[in-house]
């Protein structure tokens, strides 16, 4: 047995944990397994001068040791995330690779000056962590607006498409899948 | 065009933003390669063909500013684009001066890339097809010369017409400058490959090697002087139409890699294994006896079975002399407007004279009369005199007054041999008759001084 590993970066029994654990189980196909107690370092991805974090810092260390039955490995941080290029990032990963990460910060209405809101945060929790559990499939950004690979670059580019991955996706995704269960990954 | 049809190069000595920038594009799906440094990068450059070229503007050694320069020289519609550190507006001035398209000052809001990335491609897209649209336009000699309303040439058409809504490959066949790639053009503007280009290719005018580069391409380094990898003729016309033009002139070893095209639609660049995919429609077109050359065995015979699917045959001019008044009058318009002259049409004895000659070269050799003739115009109306005739009838031997064959046959020996200047094996070229056969003419009709 094999799971996507959902890793909660300092947050012990988040809101968001059942919807994300939901949605990944029924887009992928692959058992869950929700984990909040994996080392990671923080403050040695944080940049003073940017007030953000690494993204590629924290990806680094959630690949640093992969558990055995660990198919894939979503990290879920609070953190406002960022590359070196980019003022943020939604989130990171690994083309073809194990690992990912999603932030929070963003995502929440708050952030905009306007009332939280759980569930649309979720909402869009969801659709992200899709999203870079996607590129870890080997998946590239998809041009059809309403697949769940468009590229967003503001919140708003997330609310306007689905968690659903377009015809031709969901296709290329399936082939990666296969290759999965008939490799030696998933027993 | 798909992002993986794109490639982009990120040059920069900072591991973390040359990573960072790569992996955000790899993600869009596009062709992406990384350097440290000026020299790495110029390498990459002979390597591989880049679209965009992301620059550091400082960096160890070479500077962006510098790296850009030799860029553009390598190929200056390589889109450039800097990256600096600080909004260092001297700098990154001096860099738009020399072409570069922007510049970014690190960190970049990812929405502001994104639509960076667009309209830098949106850039080299008008580039690519500003420069396809110019070849097409330089290729397209006299459109005008589709002109005229004999039976013969509405059957042409008609047939373009047919043919053009297929994918049939195609077969124009006509004297020298009956028009045989306006004809082509034709059936490609009237076909579904329409926005896609015509690639032309003049068969007769390479030699076999360089006909094999021309087509197919070379990887850098296939031959002594190939620098860099060369995207041949064929996979230009992606999409489009492969006019070949003078077909019956390839060597027998192209006639081969031909077929194999043909039949595959996929091919190898010369000195490179990586097998090409390619989607086009093949016209082609010769004046040659085709036939002739299968059965002397100097043209495959699957070869010829491939190409010869639909068969169009220009009338020459002569079999459609009711179309010399309107392709002369054609002519005369568009050069009163090139020229810039007032002449509005042709005499009716000019017209007359230009009925009467038969016009070996077809419709190019009346346009050039016309043209010449343009040239020297005086009037309003193109008068005799202003017709510059290389082969106006001798009198007392024109062959309209003369009855036999043989009488025929005499004054046009006698005509191509005033032409050729006496040289025997070059009339006898023309005359497609072999040198010893004039000789014996030439006796009979005692044309022998």
């Amino acid at each position: 047995m094999a799971f996507i590993y959902i890793v909660s970066i300092k947050s012990a029994d988040p809101f968001w944990r059942k919807p994300l654990e939901a949605g990944i189980q029924k887009t992928f196909g692959i058992e869950t397994r929700f984990v909040t107690d994996w080392r990671i370092d923080l403050p040695k991805t944080y940049d003073s001068a940017r007030g953000q974090y690494n993204s590629s810092g924290i990806l680094l260390q959630l690949i640093e040791a992969p558990p055995a039955d660990a198919v894939k490995i979503l990290g879920v941080a609070q953190a406002d995330l960022f590359i070196p290029i980019l003022t943020f990032v939604f989130g990171e990963a690994q083309l073809d690779g194990i690992g990912s990460v999603v932030s929070l910060h963003r995502l929440n209405n708050k952030y905009y000056g306007l009332p939280e809101n759980q569930m649309l945060q979720t909402e869009r929790l969801v659709k992200e962590a899709i999203h870079e559990l996607g590129h870890t499939f080997g998946l590239v950004h998809c041009t059809y607006p309403a697949c769940v690979l468009n590229k967003s670059t503001y919140v708003e580019d997330i609310d306007q498409k689905s968690q659903e991955f377009c015809k031709e996706c969901r296709q290329d995704l399936e082939i990666m899948l296969k290759g999965l269960r008939f490799g030696k990954t998933i027993r | 065009m798909r992002p993986s049809d794109i490639g982009i190069l990120v040059v920069d000595d900072e591991a973390s933003v040359r990573d960072a920038l790569g992996k955000w594009f790899k993600f869009d799906g596009y062709r992406v390669d990384m350097a440290a440094d000026a020299n790495a990068a110029l390498r990459k450059l002979q390597d591989n063909p880049w679209d965009i070229v992301f620059l550091d503007i400082k960096m160890p050694g070479m500077d962006g500013l510098e790296l850009q320069r030799r860029i553009k020289q390598i190929d200056k519609n390589i889109i450039t684009i800097m990256i600096t550190a600080f909004a260092s507006v001297d700098t990154s001035i001096q860099a738009l001066k020399e072409g570069a398209f922007d510049y970014i000052v690190k960190p970049v809001d990812p929405d502001d890339m994104s639509h960076l990335i667009r309209n830098a491609l949106e850039q080299r897209r008008l580039l690519s097809e500003n420069i396809q649209l110019r070849r097409q336009i330089e290729e397209i000699s006299f459109p005008d010369e589709i002109v005229g309303e004999s039976p013969a040439l509405k059957k042409v058409m008609e047939k373009v017409v047919t043919v053009a809504q297929t994918d049939s490959t195609v077969m124009v066949r006509g004297e020298s400058g009956t028009g045989k790639e306006l004809v082509a053009r034709a059936i490609h503007s009237n076909s579904n490959r329409r926005y896609f280009p015509i690639i032309t290719i003049n068969c007769g005018a390479y030699t076999e090697g360089l006909l094999e580069s021309e087509l197919f391409g070379h990887e850098k380094g296939a031959y002594t002087g190939a620098l860099y990898r060369r995207r041949g003729k064929l996979e230009m016309a992606d999409k489009g139409t492969v006019f070949l033009d003078e077909i019956g002139n390839i060597g027998v070893k192209m006639q081969m890699d031909l077929l194999r095209v043909i039949e595959t639609r996929q091919f190898t660049r010369l000195g490179g294994d990586k097998l090409i995919d390619v989607d086009f429609r093949i016209i082609c077109a010769t004046n040659k006896d085709l036939e002739a050359a299968v059965r002397d065995g100097s043209l495959r015979e699957d070869l010829y079975y491939r190409l010869n699917v639909f068969s169009i045959v220009i009338p020459p001019l002569r079999e459609r002399k009711s179309d010399i008044a309107l392709l002369s009058r054609s002519f005369v318009n568009k050069y009163a407007q090139s020229m810039n002259k007032n002449v509005a049409d042709l005499t009716p004895e000019t017209l007359e004279m230009l009925m009467r000659y038969d016009w070996p070269g077809n419709v190019r050799e009346l346009r050039n009369v016309i043209e010449r003739a343009m040239v020297g115009a005086r009037g309003n109306m193109i008068e005799v005199k202003d017709l510059s005739f290389p082969f106006t009838p001798v009198n007392g031997e024109d062959p309209g007054d003369q009855d036999s064959l043989e009488d025929m046959e005499k004054i046009h020996i006698k005509r191509i041999l005033e032409r050729t200047g006496g040289n025997i094996a070059q009339a006898a070229g023309i005359l497609k008759i072999s040198r010893l056969t004039l000789y014996n003419k030439i006796e009979k009709y005692q044309l022998k001084k």
